[in-house]
């Protein structure tokens, strides 16, 4: 009976350690997939900013239409649109265009873009210079600004990839008076 | 293990306790058993209300009864109360049942544990439940809850939702731990891994699969708590988060949660259809490698259920095959159970109708699974009545034919009277062919484009929701005549002998019926 007991608690106790490992590991799967996103640049990810790290030659010969699209997210009152609906970029040369926003409310505000590229194939292909979605947007109660962003696509983009879409999609993340939701902590993963 | 002598003297049987303290305080895995299939039938007729206020109103198109917010309420509690409240427990109260007796030992390992997990359980459920009385609704975001529909859109009561789910899950795990020891710990001398009963088989790789997904499931929860009160970002894009990674870990977690749902259904069916084909299985090994196979698989194929989020070619492919191979190890078992009948000297007692409708009616749900798992198609069928007509295929007739079988076959061996034979086939075929009616219907509505979880819908779709909600209301009274046969053979009825069942081979079979308060006390030798 003794010897029984024993080996109860023994195997009990391992299966609880079980337990507690597939518990961490559901956390473990946030870390991991924005990983996985990266290597494989699936999502529309785009990873690639910041400063060149190698010059490219542009590749005169072949020129990509970059439609830039810009969304609000639900109740997010700012106009908010790029200069040209889309762009003719080529690859290898570093471009510059630049978004709209506007602040028509009576309050400042606080936002943030967050991209998405389309195909998520040419994600990785996109390196986006320096953008305006790298940094959180304030604007005053009806004030504007031109948000600039400068990208290069990199001359190994497939060559049947014609046209890129690079969305963004603004979200107010003017702390709440209650501080209820949506209060930036980068908790999960850095901010892209 | 004292001795092996099986004609050593019977200890006295104290028997139970009196009064309401014995169900409390109990520790007896016959009586926790009792508890926990007791509380599921409750859940069982809980949910299956809420099923029919969703059928009353989508009887006719246009609004009639209930309010469009109320409706995702139903939809959201009917799924949860029914997965959560209703099959899971009931599946745990039979192996409380039935897997100490079926491997000859004394009780369940942890008997103080397995009190705990059933008592969590009613107090889960009053909280889920109260959220209907508080303002701003019950949840109603589905119960797969995605986030930021459960998050930033959620009502108030979110957090009680989260709370009870935590509950249910530690109610399982506990559950899950103690059915482990108890088949790996406690086996009777003699009765070797490739001995056991493929219910217990199947229940021990179930429980497995618990304590992998239920873990994985409190996490994601967690993670909507903290996004909710505590400003983090898991599934909130604007603070670098993504809505996506939690249809990825929700599913990871729910794909092998729904074999957690059917498995132990095929183990009930490897024990009644050789007894009533008094024939043994055919194929036991393959069975056995067959469910470990199953469950292997069901932890790399949850994508297959967000084929539409936009995955890349590979993943579509990946997940697709994956899934597919299912198909492979439940063919196995269906040719297995088919095999068995086959030649077999067969009789078809209520528990032996609701299994060979279980082969074919969970066969049926298995195609249209393999159709859904077919990544280009899926883009058609997501989100539409087809799903809908596949997993109620899945799980009524599956899951729930199953547990009506396991009941009807045991039921007798728990009693010690036989149950009403000609009520108990009336309810089979009243539940049979309300079944087919409510839910056939749907898979043409599916492929005509009507979407789930909406209220109302385009009148094209009118007849076959009036065929689908008159199948529901025969389903879900039929169920009252179950719950009158279940009274009446407890209150009294014809003597079960001790194998019960013609056919029935295996150590529960040997003991009386009903079984004295504590079994093998003294283990059994298996030869």
């Amino acid at each position: 009976m003794e010897e029984s007991y024993r080996k109860n608690r023994k195997l009990g106790t391992r299966l609880v350690a079980v337990t507690v490992l597939m518990f961490a590991f559901g956390f473990l799967l946030v870390p991991l997939y924005d990983v996985f996103c990266e290597i494989t640049g699936l999502n529309g990810k785009i990873t690639n900013t910041g400063a060149l790290k190698v010059q490219q030659e542009s590749d005169m010969s072949r020129s990509v239409r970059v439609q830039l699209i810009a969304v609000n997210n639900e109740g997010m009152p700012w106009q908010f649109e790029p200069a040209q609906a889309a762009i003719m970029v080529h690859p290898g040369r570093v471009t510059q265009t630049y978004y709209t926003a506007h602040n028509p409310t009576a309050r400042k505000m606080l936002a943030k873009a967050i991209p998405s590229v389309a195909p998520a194939e040419a994600a990785k292909y996109l390196h986006k210079v320096n953008c305006f979605c790298f940094e959180r947007q304030q604007l005053n109660s009806m004030e504007t600004q031109q948000l600039p962003i400068q990208l290069m696509i990199s001359r190994e983009l497939p060559s049947h990839i014609r046209t890129i879409t690079l969305s963004y999609t603004l979200f107010d993340i003017t702390p709440q008076p209650e501080g209820l939701m949506l209060v930036e902590t980068g908790a999960a993963g850095s901010p892209r | 293990m004292a001795t092996l002598d099986q004609t050593v003297d019977v200890h006295e049987d104290h028997g139970p306790a009196k009064g309401i303290t014995r169900w409390l305080y109990t520790t007896n895995h016959k009586d926790i058993g009792t508890l926990y299939l007791w509380f599921s039938l409750l859940m069982f007729f809980v949910g299956g209300t809420m099923a029919l206020a969703i059928r009353a109103e989508l009887f006719q198109p246009g609004m009639q009864l209930v309010e469009p917010a109320l409706f995702n309420q139903m939809t959201t509690m009917h799924g949860l109360i029914m997965v959560f409240g209703a099959v899971m427990p009931a599946f745990v109260g039979l192996a409380n049942w039935m897997v100490p007796m079926m491997v000859g030992a004394p009780d369940m390992a942890f008997p103080r544990l397995n009190n705990w997990s059933f008592w969590i359980l009613p107090f889960a459920f009053i909280i889920l439940l109260s959220t209907l009385f508080m303002e701003g609704g019950a949840p109603d975001f589905g119960w797969t809850f995605y986030a930021p529909l459960s998050t930033t859109y959620a009502p108030q009561s979110v957090t009680y939702f989260i709370f009870a789910v935590h509950m249910l899950g530690i109610s399982s795990i506990m559950g899950a731990i103690n059915i482990i020891a108890t088949i790996l710990n406690l086996r009777a001398p003699g009765m070797t891994m490739m001995k056991l009963p493929l219910f217990v088989w199947t229940w021990l790789i179930t429980a497995f699969l618990l304590i992998a997904a239920m873990p994985v499931l409190a996490g994601v929860v967690t993670m909507m708590l903290m996004d909710i009160h505590f400003g983090t970002s898991f599934f909130n894009a604007a603070g670098g988060g993504d809505p996506v990674l939690f249809q990825h870990v929700f599913w990871f977690f729910a794909h092998p949660e729904v074999y957690i749902m059917i498995l132990p259904g095929f183990g009930i069916i490897s024990q009644i259809i050789p007894t009533f084909s008094r024939k043994r299985l055919f194929g036991y090994h393959s069975m056995v490698y067959a469910t470990l196979s199953i469950a292997f698989l069901s932890f790399i194929v949850w994508a297959h259920h967000m084929f539409t989020v936009g995955m890349p070619l590979a993943g579509e492919l990946f997940f697709m095959y994956t899934t597919m191979l299912i198909s492979v190890p439940t063919g196995v078992k269906v040719f297995n159970w088919v095999a068995t009948m086959f030649r077999g000297s067969l009789t078809f007692e209520t528990p032996m109708l609701f299994a060979v409708s279980f082969v074919v009616l969970f066969t049926i749900g298995g195609l249209s699974g393999l159709m859904l798992a077919i990544a280009p198609v899926d883009f058609q069928y997501h989100d539409t009545y087809f799903v809908v007509a596949h997993f109620h295929y899945v799980l009524v007739p599956g899951a729930i034919f199953s547990i009506m079988a396991g009941v009807y076959f045991w039921l007798p061996k728990w009693t010690g009277h036989m149950y009403n034979e000609r009520l108990g086939q009336l309810h089979f075929w009243l539940s049979f062919i309300g079944v087919n009616i409510t839910f056939f219907p749907m898979h043409f509505l599916g492929l005509a484009g009507m979407p789930r979880r909406i209220s109302d819908y385009a009148l094209q779709f009118a007849d076959f929701n009036m065929v689908s909600s008159v199948g529901a209301f025969i389903f879900g009274f039929s169920q009252l005549l179950f719950l009158y046969n279940v009274v009446q053979c407890i209150r009294g009825g014809r003597t079960a002998t001790d194998q019960v069942w013609e056919g029935a081979r295996g150590l529960e079979w040997s003991i009386s019926s009903p079984p004295p308060y504590h079994t093998f006390t003294q283990p059994p030798l298996v030869k």
